[in-house]
């Protein structure tokens, strides 16, 4: 982003200004990729086990607080006491090899698309590395570039809680004010800051606690996350929490206009809107 | 106009170079040999940071009170070798442990010659690489004792475990590097929460190598090998699933 005062007169619309910068495009295209691959690797590594437990400990005689299990041809998912029939998605599902797969994750959501876990374990621990010392190395770039400071920090301003109910009434209203200079409106930086080092670092933190030979050398990890059976859910409810903002922010990028912010995160040239009034 | 050689230019050139090469003289590698070498980064990754950083750092040991209350059994539920079969009969009384391979000393160990080496407890979380825990108690001698007293020779690399249980027609084996062999948790158990080892769990003795996953813990242990190379062990591998279904070698994460 170019411009960062506090009060910036409104470009006029139709000026093209540059908007992203090449590491932040890059990344952002390369993180889609790997988070890709992490979550359909990951859910097929869930299938090997498809119950989540909390504590240090937890396996079948253990009480889980979710299940994905299959009853003959019917799939269920049991939350807590709450049991929902899930056949056709979760539990039971048509597979590679025939219509009645007996899986908790089905076979277009998972990678090898069967039952594979070492196969899903090398693609999701490879990937793992490259995702994590990326987001490293961008986290560091962002805050040396300036990008951390100018384009994600909200202003204290932004904070007050009248602005944030406004923001917040004007994004339910789907009223999204239009960026006038190319910045983030006060959602958009708690939500992306939020994401990359908030979302991400704990998927990055509580994958690790469950790695027997990382809670040796970084045992305070187990303490964070409340034993690894905890940082297993943790990892898998965060996992889930990343699809929720992927989803939200496909809505929101589609709402303000696909074709000039998919064009901004390509080659960086944004296209001022007029204001809303 | 004069075309200038801008960065875009130079980059774009740097990236379409290797492809541009290699398929104009007929070596670009294929799709599985690319999908073969970034899926064994992890393991290639993972191992030279664990060779490095924390080579004797503990893995956690619970109090009592947090262990598991039933503690599943996993793999092979039972030893099935004639050997060992019989030996169950005599309540594993005759029964020995060989330690050969590249040693000075090759020799048999007796459940009794194992027991009357100094032991090690501990309590710990055993993390099946499907994704379960359980905690539960180990009691054996730690495996540096019995290095000790056959003493390894220089070249010895790696500790084969070998194991009387066949499983798809191939003999259970395991493997681990001298770092994990001489690391102070790394016992030869013979007793689980208090009692001898239960069958289920991989009497007489089993492995316990406590900073990796559960199909590294080698049970019905029968014969302990030290070699310079896994090359020529079973597949090449190091163990049973690395082999029979391209599992990771080094297993601590």
């Amino acid at each position: 982003m170019t411009t960062s005062s506090d009060h910036t007169d409104p470009l006029p619309a139709g000026t093209i200004i540059y908007r992203h910068a090449l590491s932040t495009r890059v990344w952002h295209w390369i993180s889609v990729a790997l988070a890709l691959i992490l979550l359909m690797s990951g859910l097929m590594i869930f299938n090997a086990h498809p119950r989540l437990y909390w504590g240090s400990y937890g396996a079948n005689a253990d009480p889980a607080w979710l299940e994905i299990y299959a009853q003959g041809n019917r799939g269920f998912l049991r939350l807590g006491e709450r049991t929902l029939e899930t056949t056709g998605v979760l539990g039971v599902s048509k597979g590679p090899f025939g219509p009645v797969n007996q899986i908790a994750f089905p076979s277009w959501a998972t990678l090898p698309n069967y039952y594979d876990l070492s196969a899903a374990r090398r693609w999701h621990l490879s990937t793992a590395w490259f995702f994590a010392l990326g987001t490293i190395g961008f986290g560091i770039w962002s805050i040396l570039n300036g990008h951390l400071r100018r384009d994600l920090a909200p202003r204290w301003s932004e904070l007050k809680p009248r602005h944030l109910a406004k923001e917040c009434g004007n994004h339910l209203r789907m009223r999204h004010p239009h960026s006038t200079d190319g910045s983030y409106n006060v959602l958009q930086k708690l939500a992306y800051l939020g994401v990359t080092a908030g979302l991400i670092p704990a998927l990055i933190l509580s994958g690790l606690t469950m790695s027997p030979w990382a809670v040796s050398v970084a045992p305070w990890l187990l303490d964070l996350f409340g034993g690894r059976q905890s940082g297993r859910s943790v990892h898998f409810i965060a996992a889930g929490l990343l699809v929720g903002f992927v989803a939200l922010h496909l809505v929101m990028v589609v709402l303000a206009g696909p074709i000039n912010h998919l064009r901004s995160m390509i080659t960086g040239r944004f296209r001022i809107k007029a204001p809303r009034r | 106009m004069t075309r200038r050689i801008t960065r875009r230019l130079l980059l774009g050139a740097a990236l379409a170079a290797p492809p541009l090469i290699l398929g104009a003289t007929g070596n670009l590698p294929s799709w599985k040999r690319i999908k073969q070498s970034y899926t064994a980064t992890g393991e290639r990754l993972s191992h030279a940071v664990y060779s490095r950083i924390g080579r004797s750092a503990l893995a956690r040991e619970y109090p009592p009170e947090e262990m598991s209350p039933e503690f599943r059994t996993n793999g092979a539920t039972t030893g099935n070798t004639p050997a060992w079969l019989e030996a169950r009969e005599s309540g594993f009384a005759n029964w020995t442990l060989q330690v050969d391979g590249l040693v000075h000393a090759p020799r048999r160990f007796s459940l009794a010659d194992l027991q009357v080496l100094p032991l090690r407890s501990q309590i710990t979380r055993h993390d099946c690489v499907e994704g379960w825990s359980a905690i539960g108690g180990w009691t054996g001698v730690p495996l540096s004792h019995v290095l000790e007293a056959v003493q390894l020779q220089a070249d010895a690399r790696y500790l084969v475990f070998w194991c009387s249980d066949v499983m798809r027609g191939f003999q259970y084996y395991e493997s681990i590097d001298l770092i994990d062999a001489f690391h102070p948790q790394t016992i030869l158990a013979y007793a689980m929460n208090r009692v001898p080892l239960p069958v289920g769990h991989g009497a007489p003795l089993r492995l316990r190598a406590e900073r990796q996953l559960g199909y590294k813990q080698a049970k019905f242990v029968e014969r302990i090998e030290a070699v310079a190379s896994l090359s020529s062990v079973g597949f090449g591998n190091g163990g049973f699933w690395e082999d029979i279904a391209g599992y990771e070698w080094y297993a601590g994460i």
